[in-house]
């Protein structure tokens, strides 16, 4: 055994990293980690991010996975650094985005005694993570980090923390590579072929279908994108793509409805309620998503392909559940429609389409532009056709924007659109672009954020510069956490209760502080140049667009309403429903 | 109300069997995804029962409608460490006991009385002084109930209860 003894615990825990993928660590340092970064600074394998604060490194991890399909990963100290980590892990958690973070802990003869920087780290993190694993003997190390990195990316993907003590690293173990690790943990991947076929064959029968696609696509991976495509196109089928699963298929293909849901497409929300077969693949019937449950879909007949069962028939009770992951089911499926040569319904499809043409018809993202004030819808719009040949990056914080640029930028493939989605997390986007940039060093990446939200991570801008990341900030900036705002004119009588933000940075001369580049539109007629500019430079850019403060994001479910009450805009009668205020207040 | 939304919606207790791996934090994920989704718990039950694997069984006794308690199963299921999730009432026939020591201070009739109930129930006396007895009393949880509430107005004024174990009938393990 002696002669295996020649690794100290940090050495064995970067050899696995590096064993395991990673090619790029978000950290910082402290007191339980030191003897880590001691490590780091010997070697050049690993390249690592500094970021300002720890949530930041979670969600540029978060960035990075989401836009390679590689598990991300973080490293920070014990006490503070690793109690900041909870919002990203939770985000990480509510979205399924594969993670690892590593954080140091007190000496294991400490632990338990309040000691200076301790936290019960496994305690706290242990409903916000996938699983999370205490080290407490070096001889255990090499295993347990290829562990949490087979957890955190097989099944449904999520975080996963690894907590070392500070003498677990300074001890001297043996190195495990992964081929010797066997673990016990084996979600299912093939579907059952029964399954398969019989929902092959509701699908073939169907007078009415909608394909509802989520992020579960993106996580299985492109071949999955494709293979949906490719069945979606061999159908001629409706499909909608939930917030979290744009990209999953091509926005341009007629047969997409766009985004469903609360702040989704007239035709996809209606399509939804009508349709007389549902077809959720990767989805999981997000409240966001279903409005009132008990008019969801009404007539419809529902089948669920998901990984992770604790989806199904969880918030909607389904017909017809298969279980494993996408893209083998979906080649399955694709595989018994050939050989048993189905066709579709034409003359019943025809009609569903013909409905479908009359509700998109109604053009439910149009809006009234103006050549005085810049309206955010076509901030964006124009940033998309502006930028699309460079096939870039999107991220977002949280809130109006969020919603205008899933309804207003076109997404062809998948990992090129990061968002938070299950948490709803304000000052996500600007370390998530930090971390796409970080695995696209050539890409063009763009934040469109809000002035509130971006603030909440503003001091990454630090960590962009000295990264030279040349992420591109785009702030719709409309003095106000505008969904908030919304809300409170929509739902709570115009009563704009400390939504109001009477003070803001210059964001031109911040940017400049911190050596970034700033620039600002004021008046429609300048977001082109200002666009062009901002991507032109080759450095960190914040762009400060000042934009039309009342504007109000629609079309939208109202809270406790249906997929077919939707309202249009400001002039739509739905507006004036009457209970729909104090029903609203209740939900979130 | 139609028919099927009342089976959907009516209550029932569930008897779970979870297999898990014998580790720190175990339990914390179990009783956590309890308290943390607003599932109930009745009675838990936990120990080592095969040392060479290094295995737990937990025998948790809930209660939920039909999509409730399918969503318990699933959910336990997701957590890493657990590696077989059965529910004994769904699944076949099964047995269950609890193990209960009742304390009963009493003296004269009451104590001569407290002993003939004890013997009814096929309770023991496993402690014995002059003015109290603890009885070991084993059976299905219905069965300690109904041995608790004759024990009250006898000077009942201690219980301590196991929780629930339950096993398959028959020849299969879990």
């Amino acid at each position: 055994m002696a002669q295996h003894d020649t690794l100290n615990g940090a050495e064995i825990l970067l050899k696995a990293l590096v064993d395991q993928g990673v090619e790029v660590i978000f950290g910082y340092p402290g007191g339980a980690v030191l003897p880590i970064y001691d490590e780091l600074f010997k070697q050049n394998r690993l390249k690592h991010i500094l970021v300002r604060h720890e949530q930041a490194a979670v969600h540029a991890a978060e960035g990075y996975a989401r836009s390679t399909g590689k598990v991300g990963c973080v490293l920070v100290t014990s006490g503070p650094g690793a109690t900041n980590t909870i919002t990203g892990l939770t985000d990480a958690l509510m979205d399924s985005i594969p993670l690892v973070c590593i954080t140091g802990q007190v000496p294991t003869s400490l632990i338990g005694n309040d000691a200076f920087q301790e936290a019960d780290i496994t305690g706290i993190t242990r409903p916000c993570t996938k699983h999370n694993y205490l080290v407490k003997d070096v001889a255990d190390l090499s295993r347990i980090v290829h562990e949490a990195f087979h957890v955190a990316r097989s099944g449904r993907p999520g975080p996963v923390v690894v907590d070392l003590p500070k003498d677990v690293v300074q001890s001297k173990g043996e190195y495990v590579p992964p081929q010797r690790v066997k673990s016990k943990y084996k979600p299912p991947v093939k579907g059952d072929i029964k399954a398969i076929e019989k929902a092959v064959e509701m699908i073939a029968h169907a007078k009415r279908p909608i394909f509802y696609v989520g992020g579960g696509l993106i996580n299985s991976g492109a071949a999955a994108c494709q293979l949906l495509t490719q069945f979606v196109r061999m159908t001629g089928y409706p499909c909608t793509q939930t917030l979290m699963g744009l990209g999953a298929f091509p926005a341009s293909d007629p047969l997409s409805l766009g985004m469903l849901g609360m702040h989704g497409t007239y035709e996809a929300n209606l399509a939804m309620h009508g349709c007389d077969l549902m077809i959720n693949i990767g989805a999981r019937f997000d409240d966001r998503v279903t409005g009132r449950l008990n008019a969801f879909a009404p007539n419809s007949r529902k089948i669920h392909i998901d990984i992770d069962p604790s989806s199904v028939n969880k918030n909607v009770a389904v017909d017809l559940a298969v279980i494993g992951d996408a893209a083998h089911i979906l080649e399955d499926m694709i595989k018994v429609w050939k050989a048993k040569q189905y066709r579709v319904d034409d003359k019943a499809l025809k009609a569903w389409w013909a409905q479908i043409d009359q509700w998109r018809a109604v053009n439910c993202l149009h809006y009234e532009n103006s050549n005085k004030i810049i309206k955010p819808q076509y901030a964006i719009q124009r940033l998309y056709e502006l930028t699309k040949h460079r096939n870039p990056y999107i991220c977002t914080e949280v809130g109006q924007h969020q919603m205008w640029a899933a309804q207003h930028f076109k997404f062809e493939q998948p990992n090129h659109w990061m968002t938070s989605g299950g948490l709803g997390t304000m000052g996500y986007g600007l370390p998530a672009a930090m971390g796409v940039q970080t695995a696209h060093p050539e890409a063009l990446v763009v934040n469109i954020a809000g002035e509130s939200s971006i603030q909440m991570n503003i001091q990454e801008m630090a960590t962009l510069c000295q990264h030279k990341l040349p992420v591109k900030i785009f702030i719709l900036n409309n003095q106000y956490m505008g969904m908030v705002r919304q809300w409170q004119e929509l739902i709570h009588g115009g009563r704009y209760s400390e939504s109001h933000m009477e003070h803001h940075p210059d964001f031109v001369k911040l940017a400049d502080a911190y050596g970034a580049v700033g620039l600002r539109a004021t008046k429609p007629g300048e977001v082109d140049d200002l666009i062009k500019e901002m991507i032109a430079v080759d450095r960190p850019v914040i762009a400060d667009l000042r934009t039309d403060a009342s504007e109000n994001c629609f079309p939208m479910i109202m809270p406790g309403m249906a997929h077919n009450e939707m309202v249009l805009g400001p002039e739509d009668k739905g507006m004036e429903k009457p209970g729909s205020e104090e029903d609203g207040m209740v939900l979130v | 109300m139609t028919a099927m939304t009342k089976i959907l919606e009516e209550t029932n207790r569930h008897t779970i069997s979870v297999l898990v791996d014998n580790e720190a934090g175990v339990l914390a994920r179990v009783i956590g995804l309890f308290s943390g989704r607003g599932y109930n718990i009745e009675s838990l039950t936990v120990a080592e029962v095969n040392r060479a694997e290094n295995l737990s069984r937990i025998t948790i006794v809930t209660t939920g409608t039909a999509m409730i308690v399918e969503q318990i199963k699933n959910q336990l299921r997701r957590l890493v460490p657990v590696h077989k999730v059965s529910d004994l009432t769904i699944e076949g026939p099964h047995v269950a006991r609890e193990l209960a020591l009742v304390k009963v201070a009493c003296t004269g009739d009451k104590r001569v009385e407290s002993l003939r109930i004890a013997d009814i129930f096929r309770a023991r006396a496993i402690d014995s002084t002059n003015e109290s007895f603890v009885f070991e009393v084993v059976g299905a949880t219905e069965k300690v109930d109904a041995f608790i509430k004759l024990m009250e107005p006898l000077g009942l004024v201690d219980v301590s209860r196991t929780g629930v174990v339950a096993i398959a009938r028959g020849p299969n393990p879990l």
